[in-house]
Order: C-alpha cells, then sequence, then structure tokens
C-alpha cells in the first residue's frame, strides 16, 4: 500500500529540479541584462541594430551571408559585441538539461541501475551532439 | 465584492483577447500597406510589439492550457516580418524556457516522473535533432504548408480529445514493467495517494518519434501531442501526463534549439523579448486562472489556431 512518504519525489529527482529552478532563472536574468546592454548601446553590436529590420525577413542562409554572421559556435568569439553578449543566457538555458542530465550519472550508478544509465549517457550524448554543432552547421 | 473583481477581470480577459486578434490584424493592415513596411518603422518597433503580443499570449497559453511554442510559431510567423527560420528558433526558445521554468515544480512535487520521461525523452530528443534538420533543408513554402496543416490538426484534436483524469491499467506490459515506469502521487484535492503504471508502451514510443520529428521541423513545443499518448494511450494520470509532458518539452526542445541556435536561427533582439513576454504573461496567467472561465478561453485558442493554421496554409501556398 503507497503511503504519503512514498509519493515523495526520487532525490535525484530533486536534485534535478532544485538545478533547474536556479539554472532557468540566472539564465533569463542573464538574458534580461544582456538585453538592456544590448539595445541601450553600452556595447556595440556587431549586426548595427537599423541594419536588422532589412535582415530579418530573409531565410536564414541569406541572412548569415547579408550580415556577415557567425554560425555554430562562432559566436562565442563575438561575445565582446553587444548582440553576440545576449547568447551567454541562451547558452545557458540550452546547456541546463545537459547539466542536469549528468548530476543523473552518479545517482543511477549508486542505484547500480544500469538501464536508466545507458539511457541518461545516450541522451547526454545525443545533446552534446546537437550542442557541438557537429552535425552540419552552415546555411540551409 | 468578488463579482465585482470578477467582471473587472472578465473585462481585462476580454481586452487582451482582443488585442491578440487585433494586434496581427493591425500587423497585417500594416504589411499590406507598404511593399516592406519593417524598412519605414524603427528597429525597435517589432521587437517591442512582440514584447506586448507574447506578454498576451503568455496568459492565454496558461489559462487554454496549451504551450506557448503551438500559439508562438503560427501567430508569429503568421503575422509578423521575420522568416520562419527565425520564428522556429524563437519559438523553441520560448517553449524550452517555459519548460525549465515549470519543471521544478513538477519533479519536486512527483507529477513530473523521471522514470516515465527518460525513455521516451531520449527518443523524443533524437528525433527532433533529425525533424530540425528536415524543417531547416525543406524549402519554406513546404515548411508552411505542413505547419499550416498540423495547426489545423491540433485545433482539431484540442476541440474533440477529452483525456481522462485516471486511466484504468489493469495490466503493465512487459516494456513498461522492464523500464519501471510507475509512480506514486499525493493527489491534493483528493488528500489521496494515488498509484499509477502504464501500458501499451511500446505504441507510445512509437509516437514519441513522430512528436519528436515534428517538434523539431516547426518548433513547436509538442505538449499538445505528448499529453494525450501518455495519458490516452499509455495510461498515465493526467497529473502525471501533464506534469511528465511539461518536463519532457525541456529535453525535446533542447536539442533542437540546439540545432537552430548552430544554425543562425536564432536574432537575440526578436527572441528574448519573446521569451521575457511569454514568461510574464504566464505568471499573469497563472494568477488570472483562479477568476477566469478556462472553457471560453479554450474555444477562442481552437479558433484562433484554426485561423493561424489556414492563414500558414495558404502562404505555404502562395495564396496568403
Amino acid at each position: 500500500m503507497a503511503t504519503r512518504e512514498s509519493a515523495k519525489a526520487s532525490p535525484e529527482q530533486m536534485l534535478y529540479a532544485d538545478l533547474l529552478f536556479y539554472g532557468c532563472w540566472a539564465s533569463i536574468f542573464i538574458m534580461v541584462i544582456t538585453y538592456a546592454v544590448y539595445v541601450s548601446g553600452l556595447i556595440s553590436p556587431h549586426i548595427p541594430l537599423e541594419k536588422l529590420p532589412h535582415l530579418w525577413r530573409l531565410p536564414v542562409k541569406d541572412f548569415l551571408h547579408e550580415a556577415n554572421a557567425p554560425h555554430g559556435w562562432g559566436w562565442a568569439l563575438l561575445l565582446g559585441k553587444g548582440d553576440y553578449l545576449n547568447f551567454l543566457g541562451i547558452a545557458l538555458l540550452g546547456a541546463m538539461t545537459i547539466i542536469g542530465f549528468l548530476t543523473l550519472i552518479p545517482a543511477y550508478v549508486r542505484k547500480k541501475d544500469w538501464l536508466f544509465f545507458i539511457i541518461v549517457v545516450l541522451e547526454v550524448l545525443a545533446l552534446l551532439l546537437a550542442a557541438s554543432g557537429i552535425l552540419g552547421t552552415g546555411g540551409h | 465584492m468578488v463579482r465585482g473583481l470578477r467582471e473587472r477581470v472578465g473585462a481585462c480577459l476580454w481586452a487582451a483577447l482582443a488585442a491578440v486578434v487585433a494586434s496581427p490584424g493591425w500587423a497585417l493592415a500594416a504589411e499590406a500597406q507598404a511593399a516592406v513596411p519593417e524598412v519605414n518603422k524603427p528597429w525597435w518597433f517589432w521587437p517591442l510589439i512582440l514584447l506586448f503580443f507574447c506578454f498576451v499570449l503568455g496568459i492565454i497559453a496558461v489559462l487554454a492550457g496549451v504551450g506557448g511554442g503551438v500559439l508562438y510559431v503560427p501567430l508569429v510567423s503568421g503575422f509578423f516580418p521575420f522568416h520562419l527560420d527565425f520564428v522556429r528558433g524563437a519559438g523553441l526558445l520560448v517553449a524550452l524556457a517555459g519548460a525549465l521554468a515549470a519543471g521544478p515544480g513538477l519533479l519536486r512535487r512527483n507529477l513530473a516522473n523521471l522514470r516515465l520521461a527518460l525513455p521516451v525523452a531520449l527518443i523524443a530528443s533524437t528525433c527532433a535533432i533529425g525533424g530540425a534538420f528536415l524543417g531547416l533543408a525543406l524549402p519554406t513554402n513546404v515548411v508552411q504548408i505542413c505547419l499550416g496543416a498540423t495547426i489545423i490538426f491540433i485545433a482539431l484534436l484540442l476541440a474533440t480529445s477529452k483525456n481522462v483524469e485516471r486511466p484504468q491499467v489493469k495490466a503493465q506490459d512487459a516494456i513498461g514493467q522492464a523500464l519501471g515506469m510507475s509512480g506514486v502521487y499525493y493527489e491534493e484535492s483528493s488528500r489521496e495517494v494515488v498509484e499509477w503504471k502504464t501500458h501499451r508502451t511500446l505504441p507510445g514510443l512509437i509516437l514519441f518519434i513522430v512528436i519528436g520529428v515534428m517538434a523539431g521541423m516547426f518548433g513547436l513545443g509538442a505538449g499538445w501531442a505528448n499529453v494525450p499518448v501518455l495519458n490516452l494511450l499509455m495510461g498515465a494520470p493526467l497529473k502525471v501526463a501533464v506534469g511528465t509532458s511539461k518536463f519532457l518539452l525541456s529535453i525535446t526542445d533542447t536539442s533542437a534549439a540546439w540545432v537552430y541556435l548552430n544554425k543562425g536561427c536564432v536574432i537575440p533582439l526578436m527572441a528574448i523579448p519573446s521569451i521575457v513576454g511569454l514568461m510574464l504573461g504566464s505568471f499573469v496567467g497563472v494568477r488570472i486562472l483562479a477568476v477566469a472561465k478556462p472553457k471560453i478561453i479554450r474555444y477562442l485558442v481552437i479558433g484562433v489556431l484554426l485561423f493561424s493554421g489556414i492563414k500558414a496554409l495558404l502562404k505555404g501556398l502562395g495564396i496568403g
């Protein structure tokens, strides 16, 4: 018979929840700050703000060409520019799930739950592959 | 006093809904006025409109019980001047931010269950990577036609599907048993501990291949598809299905979002007001939920989805 105690989340689930909570709000906070820096003009952008209304209706391939904008992890080299500074918060948002999954690995090893250990490792590899940009960056 | 508050909230809601319905129309009118309307507008014009639009969208999404992404992509691609590539990139980030913000509360209350979510997430997120590449490789008009058809299908699904609060699962199947897809949660409304388990696991897992591809291809959150599969097909209680679906989005959308990010499909000037606007709107929506009549909102959202689906379809066919 299930009890209220058994309805509680597992420790690894609680750890994942805490990590998501702080990571998500930190990334939103960073986004708001860097956006304010960007639109206030405190740091000059790579793509001039006035040019964007001409560019954002183009397909991504043409946009990258016209704006001389980077793809893949090229944004990391432009963090000194107001627009690409915003990618810090966006990248943190995208990294939270990967970090969360990494915290699950030791928990499943401790439990000797090898099936879920494999599932988590495969998921981390899939997410890292997507994040790495190895799977064909470039335009369309 | 309560009635007065209700009326005031009701009036605000209708004003907000009117704003959402009116602002795309206004955007459309502006588009029709000039061949390249945004060229005549200052750079901050469309991001500011988008912030306000997404704030209202966030309120409506909570009241209608749908994710922000499913409303964001068809409406913004249909009525704003941004190319579909950037709308899909921002749509995935919007859905991801919403899912990550909701995730902790759901995980702590055991309404999002790791044992149910992880195997499903592995399938959906790897397929979402494939879907993202497929969506970016296909011509824009083909994606727009498929998006329109999908949105119309979602509207019909929302109108007709009837989820079951606690489906009867007599015996768990072998795959569900091997994966340990069962759990316990505390139902606050009835103060009881609810045990659950899944069945029909294999067809459920197969359907998540399709869901993952569609999420990546169109930049939509896939809550509209996750919930019926988890609840109606696999037999998870509705609360667990909704909670696990929201958590699942944080994994599926992460993989697809990275593909769009690496392809250069994220413009911060429009993506960040979308994320912030929708999240602020969601907070307000949760507060309004207590006094609103979600059924009317739900019908209105179905209407808006049908309208934007037809618009996307016509745009793809070169008619709209």
